[in-house]
C-alpha cells in the first residue's frame, strides 16, 4: 500500500518537474527566438502603439533597459515632432540644476514620466497617464503673472484653444492679438502649393543620371519583354507626372539587393521602391498610424486591426503607399479623399460629403476653381507644411504621418485652418464636438476665451505705455 | 637586411619616445590647473563677448542703423532676427544638449533678470536671488557662492548684464510683459548666472 503511494507520489513529482521544464523551454523559446511575444505583455497598449505590439523590443531595445534606453526610444520616433513647431518644454530646461526641484514632482526628462505604457486604466486622451493636473506643479502661481489667469480652475489649462505642454507657444498672446478681429472665412482661402517638383534638381538623393528630367512617350518605356504593361495601366503611367518628368518602369521596378549582382524586377514594388525618390514622404509615413509597422519591419498594418471605425469591407486592405495612391496612376486626387473614405468609417468622415468643405473640393477637382481652394480630407490631416528637408533646406509637401497634426486637434490650426479661416472662428470650431462629428457643416457654438484674454492683455499694455508717455 | 633592422629599431624607439611623451603630455593637460572660479570667469568673457557683438554689431547694425530688418521675439513668425537674449538662451541650451555626451565636461548657464519679461527667468534658488541683487547694486562686481540644488554642490558665479546697446533698452522698455520700463543705457538688466558642479 505504502509502496503504490510512493510510486503514485514518484509519478505526480514528475509529471509536476516535466511540466516545470516544459513551461521554462516555452517561455524561453517566447522570450528569445518567437517573433509573438505578447505573453509577456503587462497590460494592453495605448492606440499610439497597438499595432506595433509584436515588437517589444521597438521600445525594450534590451531586456534591462533603463529610462534612457527608453527615453531614446521615444525620441526615434517622436523626436522631431517635439523639435517644430515649438517645444516650449525642452530636456535641457530641465538637465539645467535651478530647475531639480520642478523634477521633485515630475521627472519631465523622460516622455514615460507622462506617457506610460501597458496602463490602459490610467491613460487619458494623446495617451497622457499624469492627472489633469500636471500644470500646477510648477504654474500655480500664473495668476500673479497673468492676472486674467486668477481663479481657473486647474483643468482648464489644456483645453482646446489654450495651452498644450509641448508646443505651447504656437497660441501665444501676440500671435492671438495678430489675428483679433478676423472674419470666419479670410479673403484669400488657399492652401500652400507642393514644391517637390519645382526643387528636384536640388535634391542631391534623386538619380537624375538615370533618370533625367524628360517628358517620356510609350517608346521610352524601359519595361522587360516579359513585363508589358496592360493598355490601361501603360496609359495612366503616361499620364502621370511620373512619365512627365523621365521616372520610367525600371525607377520603381528594379531594385539591386545589398550584395546581389543583376538587378531584380518586382511586380509589386514597395514602399521602398517609392522611398528612392520619395523618401521624406515615406519616412514621414512609417511615423504615422498608417505605416508605423512598416518602420519596425512588420507586414503593413491591416484596415481590420484599427481601433477605429472602419468599413467592414475594407478589413482586409493592407496599408502601404499603393493603398492609397493606386499603382501607375498615382492620382493625388484620388488619395486625398476617395482613398480615406474607403475605409473611414467614422461620423466626422461620414459627413464629409455633405460639407462645405466638400462642395469647395468638387469645384477645384472639376477646374471651377483654383488649385489649393479645395479642402479635401488630407488638407487637414496631412497637410501641406514647410519641412525641413535637411539642416539647411525646407521645402512644401504633404506630411504623410496624419498623426503630427491631430492629438489635441490645436495642431492643426496652424498647418491647415488659418490658412481659409479667422483665428476665432478656428478656436472655437475645434473646440466643438458636435461641429466636429457633423464635419463643419455650420458654425461653432462654443466660445473659447483665449482671443478674449489676449485682447484684454494688449489694451492692458497700451495703456501702460501710453500712461508713460504722459509722464 | 642590417640597415632594415637598424631602421626598424630607430623608428620603434623614437616611436616609444613619442608616444611616452604623449603620454605624459596628456597626463599633463588633464591635471587641473584653474580655480573653478576661474573657469567661470573665463567663460563669461566668452559669453558676454559674444553677446556684445551680436547686440552690437547685428542686430543694432542692422535693425537701427541699416534699417533692414526687424529683430523679433517671434522671430520665426515675423521672419526676423533672433532676439540677443534669446541667442544666448538658444546658445545654453545647445550647449546643455552637447554637454550631456560629454561626461568630462559639466558646467550649465543662464540669463537671468530681477525685472524678467519671461517669468520663468526669475531668480529661483537663493544664492540666484542675493546674487542678482549684489550686482545690481554693486556695479562692476560679480557674485561667487556654493550651493546645493538637487542633492549636488555647485559653484555659482553671476555677473551683471547691461543694457549695452540702445535696443537692449528700448525694446525691455516697451514690452508688454516687462516689469519695468525705465531702463536706461549702461544699467544692469539682469545677470548671467554659470554653474559649476563640485562634487566632480
Amino acid at each position: 500500500m505504502l509502496n503504490r503511494e510512493k510510486r503514485q507520489r514518484s509519478r505526480l513529482l514528475w509529471i509536476w518537474v516535466l511540466f516545470i521544464i516544459g513551461l521554462i523551454v516555452w517561455l524561453s523559446y517566447s522570450m528569445f527566438e518567437a517573433k509573438d511575444k505578447t505573453i509577456f505583455m503587462p497590460g494592453p497598449l495605448t492606440a499610439g502603439h497597438h499595432q506595433i505590439g509584436l515588437v517589444c523590443s521597438a521600445c525594450h531595445k534590451d531586456p534591462l533597459s533603463d529610462g534612457e534606453v527608453f527615453q531614446k526610444a521615444c525620441t526615434n520616433c517622436h523626436g522631431d515632432d517635439r523639435k517644430k513647431p515649438f517645444d516650449s518644454h525642452p530636456r535641457t530646461k530641465f538637465t539645467d540644476p535651478r530647475n531639480a526641484d520642478t523634477l521633485e514632482n515630475i521627472n519631465a526628462q523622460q516622455c514615460i514620466s507622462c506617457h506610460t505604457e501597458h496602463q490602459p486604466d490610467m491613460t487619458n486622451a494623446n495617451g497622457l497617464t499624469q492627472p489633469v493636473d500636471f500644470c500646477v506643479h510648477c504654474h500655480s502661481d500664473i495668476g500673479d503673472d497673468r492676472p486674467s489667469h486668477k481663479g481657473m480652475e486647474f483643468n482648464t489649462c489644456n483645453s482646446s484653444g489654450c495651452h498644450n505642454f509641448h508646443n505651447n507657444r504656437s497660441l501665444y498672446t501676440d500671435f492671438l492679438v495678430k489675428h483679433l478681429n478676423e472674419p470666419d472665412l479670410l479673403s484669400k482661402q488657399l492652401l500652400p502649393e507642393r514644391e517637390f517638383s519645382k526643387i528636384l534638381e536640388e535634391l542631391t538623393d534623386y538619380p537624375v543620371d538615370r533618370y533625367p528630367f524628360k517628358q517620356l512617350s510609350d517608346k521610352d518605356a524601359d519595361a522587360t519583354e516579359n513585363h508589358q504593361l496592360e493598355t490601361r495601366e501603360f496609359k495612366s503611367w503616361l499620364d502621370t507626372a511620373h512619365a512627365g518628368s523621365g521616372v520610367n518602369c525600371s525607377a520603381c521596378h528594379e531594385s539591386k539587393q545589398p550584395g546581389a549582382e543583376r538587378v531584380t524586377w518586382a511586380d509589386k514594388p514597395d514602399h521602398t521602391a517609392c522611398a528612392r525618390c520619395h523618401n521624406l514622404e515615406v519616412e514621414r509615413f512609417k511615423r504615422g498610424k498608417h505605416g508605423m509597422r512598416l518602420a519596425v519591419d512588420l507586414p503593413p498594418m491591416k484596415v481590420i486591426d484599427a481601433r477605429q471605425p472602419m468599413k467592414k469591407e475594407a478589413g482586409h486592405k493592407q496599408l502601404d503607399c499603393n493603398s492609397c495612391h493606386s499603382a501607375h496612376r498615382f492620382d493625388v486626387s484620388e488619395a486625398a479623399v476617395e482613398s480615406c473614405l474607403g475605409c473611414h468609417d467614422d461620423k466626422h468622415s461620414l459627413a464629409y460629403k455633405e460639407s462645405p468643405h466638400y462642395t469647395l473640393w468638387q469645384k477645384e477637382i472639376s477646374g471651377d476653381a483654383l488649385a489649393g481652394s479645395g479642402v479635401s480630407c488630407a488638407s487637414c490631416h496631412m497637410p501641406r507644411i514647410n519641412y525641413d528637408v535637411s539642416e539647411w533646406m525646407s521645402r512644401t509637401m504633404v506630411d504623410h504621418n496624419q498623426n503630427a497634426n491631430l492629438s489635441p486637434n490645436e495642431k492643426m490650426i496652424r498647418s491647415s485652418c488659418i490658412h481659409c479661416h479667422g483665428l476665432g472662428f478656428t478656436l472655437n470650431a475645434l473646440a466643438d464636438k458636435k461641429l466636429i462629428d457633423n464635419n463643419f457643416n455650420g458654425k461653432p457654438s462654443v466660445e473659447v476665451e483665449s482671443m478674449s484674454l489676449a485682447e484684454e492683455d494688449h489694451k492692458r499694455a497700451q495703456q501702460e505705455l501710453l500712461e508713460i508717455q504722459d509722464n | 637586411m642590417k640597415h632594415f633592422n637598424k631602421a626598424l629599431i630607430g623608428v620603434s624607439i623614437a616611436a616609444s619616445i613619442a608616444g611616452i611623451s604623449t603620454a605624459i603630455a596628456s597626463e599633463e593637460f588633464d591635471k587641473p590647473t584653474i580655480s573653478a572660479k576661474t573657469m567661470a570667469d573665463a567663460l563669461h568673457l566668452v559669453m558676454d563677448s559674444d553677446r556684445t557683438i551680436y547686440t552690437r554689431k547685428i542686430v543694432n547694425r542692422l535693425v537701427k542703423k541699416e534699417k533692414v530688418i526687424k529683430a523679433s521675439e517671434h522671430f520665426e513668425d515675423d521672419k526676423a532676427l533672433v532676439l540677443p537674449a534669446q541667442m544666448f538662451r538658444f546658445g545654453s541650451e545647445l550647449v546643455a544638449k552637447r554637454a550631456e555626451k560629454l561626461p568630462d565636461v559639466n558646467f550649465s548657464y543662464s540669463l537671468q533678470s530681477l525685472w524678467p519679461i519671461n517669468k520663468q527667468n526669475a531668480p529661483k534658488t537663493d544664492i540666484e536671488k542675493a546674487g542678482l541683487k549684489f550686482i545690481a547694486e554693486n556695479k562692476g562686481k560679480n557674485y561667487y557662492a556654493k550651493e546645493t540644488l538637487g542633492g549636488k554642490t555647485y559653484f555659482t558665479a553671476i555677473y551683471a548684464d547691461t543694457g549695452v546697446a540702445p535696443v537692449c533698452v528700448s525694446c525691455h522698455n516697451k514690452h508688454k510683459d516687462t516689469p519695468k520700463r525705465d531702463f536706461k543705457l549702461g544699467d544692469v538688466m539682469g545677470g548671467v548666472v554659470i554653474r559649476i558642479p563640485m562634487d566632480g
